[in-house]
């Protein structure tokens, strides 16, 4: 496929169009990719933005002040701060409950809600449900049901086929999956959510360049080949991981590239982000090398403190974004980081 | 259509059917052959890519040639054009040349058996008794790197036509715009295109313009068969750099005349070569061939110790090799450019440790006055 980094394109007459106007309205590189992600989606419209966020703000758009809208707070933090610091100005109004109880009594929760909006696994706690249930009473109550699937992607998880209204991604993760762009995807089922999706988009502009367009179709094409290996890297890796010293505690959903793990002290997390050698300490996930971060400080450091810690959110608390090297090499690279003396604290 | 006019539109891609303002930027490797009996207009991408063509199209049309290439890097165009000569050939070439045109010529062609004779290209005698019943090709730059010399292409093109030879020239500094060697009688125009065509320093990549269709037809043998082709994106950087060349070149030579000026009123230097002072050797040559005196110049401040000095005080220069981007670019050819040169050559070609080569950026001019005014005084003081 060409990158198509034209701006604007020539009329073939007065009132005549080739399909093509204006880059930001759509243009070829990027119809390829969408076309491409709603099909991996089960999906009839795919969007992208110029990054996640710009995909979860969008979908946020399509209510209005005064509108309700229920999120479990065990989200990403990216997602806390904008429903927190810039909707609630705004005058929506957001119902944050625990994911336990979205999963376990959906009818209650959403009683009066225009949209929920929720992850599974969770972010960085890695809480995991199948959506079903959730998604079915959303549907019955005529509240908007939004699933961000970045962790688990459309190889493991397709939310439109449970009943989800939207999916959202944030691209930058698996789906680019080397961490070289950012990007943002919405797909939807719904011809009429399409539509106002596709009118926020071209108004406010928060769109993905032919380049990134180009290079997150790139990532697609290995995108089951890396999940499927990932996944079976990151169970091995969460067996192994009890094992090594001062963890005390191993969270793996079973499914999906993401594990979570506690440590004995915040000073044994700092030995083990200075001594490693293969993980490397840096926000974001889902790229071919494995990632390491510390929740508390970084992905989720805006989310307010009280609610971290009610979460389990501490500074011995770390996530693991598992990449494609060997597995002897991450679990003997996280055992060496983290042994030697033993910490007090 | 005037040449201002095909520096805008010179390779915009007709076949493309969305009518879009810029060629895509096309990164396929192969293309479906759909018929498999049909020999289809795109293959593979070393073989011809739509975006190198738009590329191509436009150096040649800008050129008035019949055909374009583009390559890997400019020097990776001077070698593939020689690369259509054969074992046991003689070239004639312009010894004021590109220091990596001597290398290739005096390293790696003599190995394979093609010998060169080093002329003075300003003394057409000289380029006249050069010419061996082998002689294949003479190949010249003018202005020449980096003295600035001036060689008649009119009697150069001349000459190699009445002999049936190859008339090739480097026309990097000039541009298309400001001189076109192919309207003169030369076969083919080479250029690193990574200079004044790209003209942001951001991109390595060489283009050839010729003006014969069966040397057109040797050439593309070389291209494809030796693959020293530009990438999309590069070829893609490249057409995009081509867009403001007029309006660039316009600014960078009203800027290289007022420095040249300035630095000859300067009492620490020795000499100035600029084609656009009244007095430089040549100037009528070159004014009856090409329409601007460019923007590249040297000086020399006489000796490697205080060229070594002034490479250190300057600011606003950068100090580096390469020119024609939009940045004030300040080299040391006995350093850099020419260093592949012995010693002995450079001396003989006038290239001395005291040379500078300026090519003029698009940089306010008197901040530059100000910048090289407190180096020049440093070099001479420290």
């Amino acid at each position: 496929m060409p990158i198509h980094l034209a701006a604007t394109y020539r009329h073939p007459g007065l009132g005549r169009s080739t399909g093509w106007d204006y880059s930001r309205s759509g243009n070829p590189t990027g119809q390829v990719l969408e076309s491409l992600l709603a099909t991996i989606e089960g999906a009839n419209h795919a969007f992208t933005f110029a990054s996640g966020m710009a995909a979860v703000d969008t979908v946020l758009r399509l209510l209005v002040p005064g509108s309700r809208i229920v999120v479990p707070e065990e989200i990403y933090g990216g997602t806390w701060r904008i429903l927190e610091r810039l909707c609630e100005p705004w005058g929506l109004k957001v119902r944050w409950v625990s994911f336990r109880e979205l999963v376990e009594r959906p009818g209650g929760v959403l009683a009066g809600a225009e949209m929920v909006l929720f992850e599974t696994p969770t972010n960085p706690t890695l809480l995991d449900a199948d959506p079903t249930g959730v998604l079915q009473v959303a549907r019955q109550m005529g509240c908007l049901s939004v699933v961000d699937a970045t962790f688990l992607t459309p190889v493991l998880l397709r939310p439109l086929e449970l009943g989800a209204d939207l999916v959202v991604h944030s691209g930058t993760k698996y789906l680019s999956g080397h961490s070289d762009l950012t990007a943002g995807v919405v797909a939807t089922r719904d011809q009429g959510l399409a539509e106002r999706i596709g009118y926020l988009r071209n108004t406010t502009g928060a769109v993905l360049s032919p380049f990134d367009s180009w290079l997150l179709l790139r990532g697609l094409k290995t995108l089951s080949l890396r999940v499927r290996r990932q996944q079976d890297t990151a169970r091995a890796l969460a067996s192994a991981l009890p094992g090594l010293p001062g963890i005390v505690r191993v969270v793996y959903p079973g499914r999906g590239g993401m594990v979570a793990f506690e440590v004995d002290s915040a000073d044994r997390v700092r030995t083990l982000l200075e001594r490693a050698r293969v993980w490397i300490f840096a926000e974001s996930l889902g790229g071919t090398e494995s990632l390491v971060t510390v929740p508390a400080s970084q992905t989720h450091a805006d989310v307010d403190p009280a609610v971290r810690e009610r979460l389990g959110i501490t500074d011995r608390l770390v996530r693991l974004s598992v990449g494609l090297e060997e597995l002897d090499d991450l679990v003997d690279d996280l055992r060496s980081a983290l042994g030697g003396e033993p910490w007090a604290s | 259509m005037g040449i201002l006019t095909e520096i805008i539109h010179a390779g915009n891609w007709d076949e493309d059917p969305t009518g879009a303002s810029s060629v895509p930027v096309f990164r396929g490797s192969t293309y479906a052959q759909n018929d498999p009996d049909a020999h289809p207009r795109w293959d593979y991408g070393r073989s011809g890519n739509p975006t190198r063509a738009a590329l191509e199209q436009a150096i040649a049309a800008l050129e008035g040639g019949c055909a374009g290439f583009a390559f890997a890097s400019g020097i990776a165009a001077i070698n593939s054009v020689l690369l259509t000569l054969s074992a046991g050939d003689h070239v004639v070439v312009g010894e004021d040349i590109y220091g990596g045109t001597y290398r290739s010529l005096s390293v790696l062609f003599r190995r394979w058996n093609l010998s060169t004779t080093w002329v003075d290209a300003s003394d057409l005698d000289a380029v006249r008794d050069a010419i061996q019943p082998s002689t294949k090709a003479i190949l010249v730059e003018s202005p020449s790197n980096p003295l600035l010399r001036i060689c008649d292409l009119r009697a150069v093109a001349a000459m190699a036509r009445e002999r049936g030879i190859l008339a090739l020239t480097d026309n990097t500094f000039q541009t298309p715009l400001l001189q076109r060697p192919l309207e003169m009688g030369f076969h083919a125009s080479i250029h690193s295109a990574t200079k004044f065509l790209g003209g942001h320093s951001d991109v390595i990549a060489g283009v050839v313009a010729v003006s014969d269709p069966d040397f057109a037809k040797r050439l593309y043998a070389v291209q494809n068969g030796f693959g020293a082709i530009l990438g999309p994106d590069d070829s893609w950087m490249v057409l995009r750099g081509i867009r403001s060349l007029a309006a660039r070149m316009d600014m960078h030579q009203r800027h290289a005349d007022r420095m040249a000026r300035w630095l000859r009123a300067r009492p620490e230097i020795a000499a100035v070569h600029y084609p656009g002072l009244e007095d430089h050797p040549g100037r009528d040559i070159h004014f009856s061939q090409a329409t601007g005196a460019g923007a590249v110049l040297s000086f020399d401040l006489g000796d490697a110790r205080k060229a070594s000095r002034f490479l250190r005080s300057v600011k606003l220069a950068l100090p580096a090799v390469s020119l024609g981007g939009v940045e004030t670019i300040l080299s040391w050819p006995s350093r850099m450019s020419h260093a592949s040169m012995p010693p002995e050559e450079r001396l003989r070609r006038g290239i001395g440790d005291g040379l500078l080569r300026l090519s003029v950026g698009l940089e306010d001019p008197s901040d530059l006055e100000r910048d090289f005014e407190r180096a020049l005084l440093e070099a001479e003081t420290i």
